[in-house]
């Protein structure tokens, strides 16, 4: 089937929100090219369980489309129009499986070495859409906060070496209740700018006290959802005819029922969690990673205001069926190796921030926890600059945001 | 929506060539190598006198980035590359693989010369013919003279292709270090730390089997008692160690003119755990030096050996927002398609850098020209700078 084929009976079976905004574009859609469709239909069917950021970039990327004049199409698709795909590709169920269909996309893409015409097509579409649909700007500064090294001794490596050229390096903290003031910052600026899914925290052990204005997501509490997804992969594993590739199919079929999430309150946040388990690599076994891919995740599809990520120590490397099987209480930790973690991810969290809308107003923190180490980017932060002066973490907060 | 597609800083062509300035830059300040040019010709003379050339081609594996190896703050991490072996190299400083970034597709693709297409993650022979199969037919070598040690179960069929003229029985024997150790240790489950398989996929952890026919390997062919490889397994720490030892136990014992090493422990990486990454880079590097020691001290190998060592490829950028930085290779970014290779030993010349880009099927026709067999079927070009 292809997209000139598509009827609004054809999305019977989306979540009810989904086939209501689909509804209205299906003419439109009928004018674009196979090679781009699915992967819109991929983020189309997850419309119920969007973050509000990522379902107002939605409409106005429908609404966009639809707008376009029958040249203005042909000139946006003109590159997707000129990929070569299978038949298999064009049989398959691209409507209700778009993930599915992307997946094998992009295998075909590989195979048939169009992968860099794909990419060129995509970049060119990007350009344009961020010309005439521009993104929503904070309504206030975009702050992120890393706190690295729970547990850790000091580092015999410097720290902070990839940051220290954006902002000023702080070698004289007081340390003495510095996350519970940096809690207390998120808090002030959720109960001051109450924006849904607007202000998190991410913990890579169990959450800390918290205000409960904070969108909060910790390895911790979901240790019951990452024994049961332990227990389904190490059953699915046994299955005959299964390899890498169906496992990842069949993990991204999970939904929160499946992994023990039960009487939901929060339908977009379960499935959130639920993704950074089935979609993210290693978050399953790594605190650190599911730390890192949390924030990245959080910050790319809620674009929140507030973004609070502490790294706790990770467990030590040891065979995969051992580390899928142990539970936090037996886990034998890494704090030093677990720094290293922590020190990279603080780096991807302020890269993932700097790609938001803002971006020349946010700033960022990252303080090695409990000790006298932080670093500091932000526009009012001079780059480059060492300070030894001694400085309460809400000295440095009220510097940086 | 925006995330989905988002602009890069600069081109292609721009950052590979950047990328390729950063590492000349670098090794002509730090290793102190001079540039090449063609006016510096061909190094055939070199050549002349290399009785019974032996090669072995090492794959730093699975791909590691400019930033953590060739970049200022990377080069703590391949100390021995640095300081003992890129003096003695000929480097190529930007080496593109325009093919399928998974690990065994790009592998098989070096070893054939054509970017294959065989699906990553089973268990399939190139399509093509591999530099194996050509220097065993053209030159009339017997099986023990060319030999794969690679890492996982995917790599079992990459010693020989499916293509007709060749095929079944013509290529290399592959051994994979972890089938013997788990033939030897049938019982046992002492050795875990080095049965890890499959990083591209974390979660994936599949039953390895080892049978008589891999313990006939180390009895027969190695020379190995099975208490000796178990009680030396015990003191290693990774696969690719396991795979190293059995190296210099081939090399001891059956001095193959043919040598393909592949080693992967770098590709921890996709579990996400950067410190993981770094340490297999360091390992990698350590490894790498250890071979080459083996080169110069096997009275085989010494003075006739020229040693290749390249990545199959690199990682994702920081910067690809399509991406998560040094956690996996699936973006087809211009980082992780450009990588570098050296070349030591027996006919190369020592301490010279090269810019200009190559291909990563340029490697087979050139290790035909060196051993004598023409890559029929390659899509790449001999590199002139080594003949």
């Amino acid at each position: 089937m292809l997209p000139a084929d598509l009827k609004p009976e054809l999305f019977a079976a989306y979540p009810p929100q989904a086939k209501k905004l689909v509804a209205s574009y299906v003419p439109t859609l009928q004018r674009l090219p196979l090679a781009y469709v699915p992967s819109l239909l991929r983020e189309v069917i997850e419309y119920d369980f969007k973050f509000p950021a990522e379902r107002k970039a939605l409409e106005k990327e429908l609404a966009n489309l639809s707008s376009l004049s029958p040249e203005q199409t042909k000139t946006w698709f003109q590159a997707f129009s000129q990929i070569q795909l299978s038949s298999e590709l064009e049989k398959s169920d691209w409507v209700n499986a778009p993930a599915q269909f992307v997946e094998n996309l992009s295998a075909h893409l590989w195979t048939t070495h169009q992968l860099d015409a794909f990419r060129t097509a995509a970049l060119d579409y990007a350009d344009r859409l961020h010309a005439v649909v521009l993104p929503e700007p904070p309504t206030i500064p975009r702050l992120g906060i890393t706190v690295i090294g729970q547990g850790a001794a000091p580092s015999e490596e410097p720290l902070f070496r990839k940051l220290r050229p954006h902002g000023a390096y702080f070698t004289n903290i007081k340390p003495q209740g510095g996350l519970e003031a940096l809690l207390k910052a998120c808090a002030d600026r959720a109960q001051a700018h109450p924006i849904p899914y607007g202000h998190w925290y991410i913990d890579g052990g169990d959450a800390a006290a918290h205000d409960s204005a904070l969108t909060c997501v910790s390895y911790g509490g979901l240790g019951p959802a990452r024994g049961a997804l332990s227990e389904k992969i190490r059953s699915d594993i046994e299955r005959p005819g299964m390899g890498p590739e169906a496992l990842r199919t069949l993990m991204a079929r999970l939904r929160p029922a499946d992994l023990g999430f039960t009487a939901a309150t929060d339908p977009v946040l379960d499935r959130f969690q639920v993704k950074l388990l089935t979609e993210g690599s290693g978050t399953q076994i790594f605190s650190t990673t599911f730390a890192q891919w949390a924030a990245r995740e959080a910050l790319r599809r809620a674009q929140p205001h507030t973004l609070l990520v502490r790294f706790a120590p990770r467990q030590r490397q040891k065979p995969m069926n051992e580390m899928l099987a142990s539970g936090r209480e037996s886990a034998d930790f890494d704090p030093a190796a677990s720094l290293v973690d922590a020190d990279m991810g603080a780096y991807y969290n302020w890269l993932n921030l700097q790609r938001l809308t803002g971006s020349e107003r946010s700033s960022s923190v990252v303080w090695f926890e409990g000790h006298n180490e932080a670093v500091a980017v932000g526009p009012a932060l001079p780059r480059g600059t060492t300070s030894d002066a001694s400085t309460s973490v809400e000295q440095l907060l009220s510097w940086a945001a | 929506m925006m995330s989905r597609f988002l602009s890069p800083q600069a081109t292609p062509r721009a950052l590979a060539t950047h990328f390729a300035a950063t590492r000349r830059d670098f090794l002509r300040t730090a290793a102190s190598l001079a540039i090449g040019s063609t006016v510096l010709g061909s190094s055939r003379l070199l050549h002349a006198a290399i009785p019974k050339r032996k090669v072995i081609v090492i794959t730093f594996g699975g791909g590691a980035r400019d930033q953590e190896t060739f970049a200022p703050e990377g080069q703590e991490n391949i100390p021995h590359l640095i300081r003992d072996l890129i003096p003695r190299s000929t480097f190529f400083s930007q080496v593109v693989n325009r093919g399928i970034l998974g690990h065994y597709v790009a592998t098989a693709s070096l070893a054939t010369g054509v970017y294959e297409t065989v699906n990553n993650f089973a268990s399939l022979p190139p399509e093509h013919p591999t530099a194996f199969e050509y220097f065993r037919k053209d030159l009339k070598r017997p099986a023990s003279d060319a030999w794969v040690v690679a890492p996982s179960n995917g790599f079992n069929r990459i010693g020989e292709s499916s293509h007709r003229a060749y095929g079944p029985s013509t290529g290399a024997r592959v051994i994979l270090p972890k089938h013997l150790l788990k033939a030897a240790n049938a019982a046992g489950q002492d050795y875990e730390h080095l049965l890890r398989d499959n990083y591209e996929t974390p979660l994936y952890a599949p039953q390895l089997s080892g049978n008589d026919f891999e313990l006939e390997q180390l009895g027969m062919l190695l020379k190995l008692s099975l208490d000796d490889f178990k009680s030396h397994a015990r003191t290693l720490s990774s696969p690719d160690e396991l795979s190293v030892y059995i190296v210099r136990q081939l090399m001891r014992e059956l001095a193959p003119s043919l040598l393909w090493i592949t080693m992967h422990d770098i590709d921890i990486a996709h579990a996400g755990a950067y410190s993981l990454y770094i340490d297999g880079i360091r390992r990698t590097d350590r490894l790498c030096a250890d071979i080459w020691k083996a080169v110069e001290t096997e009275p085989e190998y010494a003075r006739k050996t020229t040693l290749f060592i390249l990545p199959d490829f690199g990682r994702d950028a920081d910067d690809d927002a399509g991406g998560n930085g040094f956690q996996h290779h699936r973006t087809g970014d211009t980082l992780s398609r450009t990588t570098w290779m050296m070349a030591l030993g027996a006919g190369i010349r020592e301490g010279v850098v090269f810019d200009r880009p190559l291909d990563s099927t340029d490697l087979v026709p050139t290790l035909g020209s060196m051993l004598g067999f023409t890559a029929s079927y390659s899509q790449g070009k001999p590199i002139q700078e080594l003949l």
